[in-house]
């Protein structure tokens, strides 16, 4: 029950919000909303605590075909959900005080993309499952539609049909494994594969790998991302690096091992050489750009392809170094964007060639930006390093080569952050960034928490290793 | 059985209130009612199966939610018609007279037990649709389009006829019903019979817009008013799969060998020709007419794997097909009436430029519908796909959906342009609705949030 209101309160405060027109109602909802969902959802944590099977939520949803509307919590589900409660609330948080028009309308979506999420994380039916995940994008599409700048009706066309063909094959997977086992609870699913053809088990592979390779997304499939990520509103900008993306690897770790463990023996070499591939090429592209939100928008792609290939390590660590990645890349891309949206609103420029000197102005910025900065490099104490160090140590255990070839990319991480600080915040100060003031109020109240989150775990990192080590133990083919 | 009776009657009645005053206000209400009477009398023989005219039309309480659906569709295009045919050279009784009896024909496909009803129920359904389709007169296109149909139906329901009597002459009955000679398929002359089951597909695949026998589609679906456009879409095709679903399942479930493979073919050809050239069509109407060769290949793959859900699973793809396309071309009808080009409403793909500044009801009501096609979630077009997607699989099927997956994935692309075009900004001015517009619009569009939501509300009706 406790799981449903979780899921339900932001769904039904964002319909509400979406007709609403009153903007200083919209505001005291988004912040009431964020306030009790994340109390909620400490609750929830200590439920867990005491007894997780208290969380589970089943309905009879198409009885005939029985499948169920059955929410439930694991270890990563909480790590999930607990991801999406804080960060949709940070994201909140800082979009009441931009500057959008029908601002109501837009906290609404961003609510409603909130339930839908959560509804994903929790879902322990495949069909819930696959309704969650596409429901997510049609809040985000809308979004970035709206309030995003001429010519985004191409671009998150493209990302619409690349993410629906995706799901669809992962609708196909998921409905020949239904009529073997004539009943969609994931767990009941996870026994059908054992008796299944080679043929048919590396089809069910293929079809969700592109699924949640299309949503993370991973080489080759991330043609959708740069112009999406670069030509939205900020606030879709968020969701879709901070959250959507983290669908793609937490399918692969919910839905891929699971359901298809045969073609994931098969494959995962394969596949981690793709994701390797696209963590180098990404960080490459990301050192010419000058435009901040596209530099963000392929770091972000790098460190996807990175988690992916730790989680198709299958060995313990790198399962655990790539769920809590996901949590530190939420964190310090929401962070990194949102400084990108400041920077903006400020200086009018989004071009690296426009900006700089900004730290002498607005020190405060400077300093924790510094902070989210490194968390996403990857240096000690921070959150970043505990996930990377995890993860690279796993997949030089798989492979040395590999291993070796990942390492670089922290250091093209590094050169390509610490570049997008030099060039905004030292150097001379230029005409757009002469008359800027320091941030205030309202946005400490979003930057501090990340700065906070990013060190907190990055210096206690146990309380978040625990929860995934104890999923990593349940999963088939673990060594 | 009964709304056969009822609307046979009641189309007469209708061409009397237009006697005097053919723009007479007692029309629309009177149709509305009428159509109400029939939907009640439909339920009539609920829970009380059996046969009427000598086993020739059968009753059973799925038939008579079939035969609902057709009689609510019916009943929303006549309310979003409401103030459409008010021009000098529109005859709106005559308009709903007809409409009356093609749904009489539509009744008797969807419940028909003998061969001979099959084909009486096609005439009736197809002859007042091409009056229909021509029925605005000063337009070239329309009267082309009607020309086109007449004499491309004319063909088809000429080779339905002779499969009929080829079928009748290889087993000497008519009767579909279950047990009968037809049914177990006891025959004199095999070639006779399989090439019987071929013609008689052949007439319905016609009407049904299945590949390759929709090359009427395109044009007939642009010339006709876009009212008739919407009536052809929903009601003709539900009735037309319902009775193939009774021909093929009922009549000759025997030869399943058989069929299956020309169903299979029109499946394949349907969804790549419906689907790739929807991409490169400008007019919206063009795009649905498209659009519905795919949706047809879609509808037949239920047929492909027989169980004892497919009735139902294809009375919710009819039922969700129909909310959808009455949203897309009710909003088409509102915008293109309010956006002239060269003195005619303009049914490009632009006419939706703007819509999400010009009225945000009317843009959510084209989303949902347009979501609703392609089959995205929150939608009951997302459940009606899976439905048909499992009863495809089940029988192996396996290529039938991967390829249906890709298509679908391309068919976002078209179905997105209208969506697309209603981001944009435009200096055109608001558009404002009717009263009963606004019901039928927001009515369809919540019923296909709903349906999407709780697919089981609709399925336990079976």
């Amino acid at each position: 029950m406790l799981t449903l209101i979780l899921f339900l309160l932001p769904l039904i405060s964002g319909i509400f919000l979406v007709w609403n027109k009153s903007n200083g109602l919209a505001k005291t909802t988004t912040v009431l909303v964020s306030l009790a969902q994340i109390a909620l959802f400490i609750y929830t944590a200590s439920v867990f605590r005491a007894d997780a099977s208290a969380l589970d939520y089943s309905l009879d949803w198409l009885s005939d075909f029985k499948v169920s509307f059955h929410l439930g919590i694991d270890g990563l589900s909480l790590v999930m959900t607990g991801l999406t409660v804080v960060i949709s609330g940070l994201i909140l948080f800082a979009t009441k005080d931009l500057s959008y028009g029908n601002i109501s309308r837009l906290l609404g979506l961003i609510l409603i993309t909130e339930a839908a999420l959560i509804g994903v994380f929790a879902a322990k039916d495949a069909f819930l499952f696959y309704f969650f995940f596409e429901l997510a994008l049609v809040p985000v599409y809308l979004m970035a539609n709206l309030w995003g700048g001429d010519g985004i009706a191409r671009i998150t066309l493209k990302m619409f049909i690349y993410t629906v063909f995706g799901s669809l094959l992962m609708l196909v997977s998921f409905v020949v494994l239904y009529l073997f086992a004539q009943t969609s609870e994931l767990a009941d699913l996870a026994k059908i594969p054992v008796n299944l053809r080679p043929g048919l088990n590396n089809l069910l592979f293929w079809g969700f790998f592109i699924a949640f390779a299309v949503k993370s997304p991973l080489f080759p499939f991330h043609g959708w991302l740069p112009d999406a990520y670069s030509k939205s509103p900020t606030p879709a900008t968020m969701l879709l690096s901070g959250l959507l993306s983290k669908m793609g690897i937490y399918g692969i770790l919910r839905i891929l091992i699971p359901l298809a463990p045969a073609g994931t023996a098969n494959f995962s070499g394969l596949v981690i050489y793709f994701c390797i591939v696209g963590l180098i090429y990404g960080s490459v592209i990301a050192i010419q750009q000058f435009h901040i939100k596209r530099l963000i928008a392929y770091s972000s792609f790098a460190h996807m392809g990175l988690m992916a290939a730790a989680a198709l390590t299958l060995s313990p660590s790198g399962i655990q170094g790539s769920v809590f990645q996901m949590v530190a890349h939420g964190f310090s891309a929401v962070g990194l964007f949102y400084v990108a949206k400041i920077i903006y609103d400020k200086t009018g420029s989004r071009s690296l060639a426009d900006l700089g000197g900004m730290s002498q102005r607005a020190p405060r910025l400077a300093v924790l930006f510094m902070i989210i900065l490194l968390g996403s490099v990857g240096l000690p104490l921070t959150n970043g390093f505990v996930g990377e160090f995890l993860m690279l140590r796993a997949i030089f255990d798989f492979q040395h080569i590999l291993g070796i070839t990942a390492v670089i990319s922290i250091i093209l991480a590094a050169v390509y952050l610490l570049r997008l600080y030099q060039k905004t915040m030292f150097g001379p100060v230029t005409s757009f960034t002469e008359n800027i003031e320091d941030i205030g109020v309202k946005e400490l109240v979003v930057l501090v928490p990340i700065a906070l989150v990013i060190i907190i775990t990055g210096v206690f990192p146990n309380c978040l290793l625990e929860l995934s080590s104890g999923f990593a133990q349940t999963l088939p083919l673990i060594k | 059985m009964y709304p056969i009776i009822v609307l046979s009657f009641t189309g007469l009645l209708t061409l009397f209130l237009g006697l005097d005053n053919p723009k007479s206000k007692t029309i629309l209400p009177g149709t509305v009612l009428f159509l109400l009477v029939a939907l009640c009398s439909n339920f009539y023989d609920w829970n009380a199966p059996g046969t009427y005219f000598n086993n020739m039309i059968e009753v059973t309480n799925s038939n008579i939610i079939v035969e609902s659906v057709i009689i609510l569709s019916a009943l929303l295009l006549v309310l979003l018609s409401s103030g459409l045919f008010e021009d000098e050279n529109a005859h709106p009784a005559e308009y709903y007279a007809l409409m009356q009896f093609s749904i009489v024909g539509a009744l008797i496909m969807a419940s028909f037990n003998s061969l001979l009803m099959l084909f009486l129920g096609l005439e009736i359904l197809s002859i007042a649709l091409y009056v229909l389709t021509g029925s605005d007169k000063t337009n070239l296109r329309g009267n082309e389009a009607s020309l086109k149909y007449f004499l491309m139906g004319s063909f088809a329901t000429g080779i339905l006829l002779f499969g009929v009597a080829m079928i009748y002459g290889a087993t000497g009955s008519f009767d579909i019903s279950a047990g009968t000679t037809l049914a177990r398929a006891a025959m004199a002359s095999k070639i006779f019979f399989y090439v019987g089951i071929v013609f008689t597909l052949i007439g319905l695949l016609f009407k049904i817009s299945g590949a390759p026998f929709h090359f009427w589609t395109a044009d007939v679906y642009q010339g006709a008013p876009t009212l008739f456009t919407a009536f052809m879409a929903t009601i003709v095709k539900t009735a037309v799969i319902f009775s193939l679903y009774r021909l093929l399942v009922n009549g000759f479930p025997y030869e399943y060998a058989f069929w299956a493979k020309i169903i299979l073919v029109v499946i394949a050809l349907s969804l790549i020709i419906g689907n790739i050239t929807a991409v490169v069509q400008d007019n919206f109407k063009r795009i649905l007419a498209f659009s519905s060769i795919s949706q047809a290949g879609f509808m037949l793959m239920a047929l492909t794997g027989i169980s004892d859900k497919t009735f139902t699973n294809l009375a919710f793809y009819s039922a969700s097909y129909t909310l959808a396309t009455i949203a897309a071309l009710g909003v088409l009808i509102v915008v293109s009436r309010n956006t002239l080009r060269d003195g005619r409403p303009n049914e490009n793909v632009d006419v939706f430029s703007g819509l999400f500044r010009r009225n945000p009801d009317l843009a959510v009501v084209l989303l949902i519908s347009m979501l609703s096609l392609s089959g995205i979630p929150l939608t009951s077009g997302f459940w009606s796909k899976f439905f048909v997607f499992t009863d495809a699989i089940g029988k192996g099927y396996l290529w039938v959906l991967v390829l249906a997956v890709v298509m679908s994935a391309l068919s976002l692309y078209y179905y997105f342009r209208p969506v697309v075009a209603a981001f944009r900004t435009t200096e055109e001015p608001a558009i404002q609705t009717g009263v009963l517009q606004k019901l039928v619009l927001y009515g369809v569009t919540l019923l296909t949030v709903l349906l999407g939501v709780a697919p089981g509300l609709f399925r336990a009706l079976f």
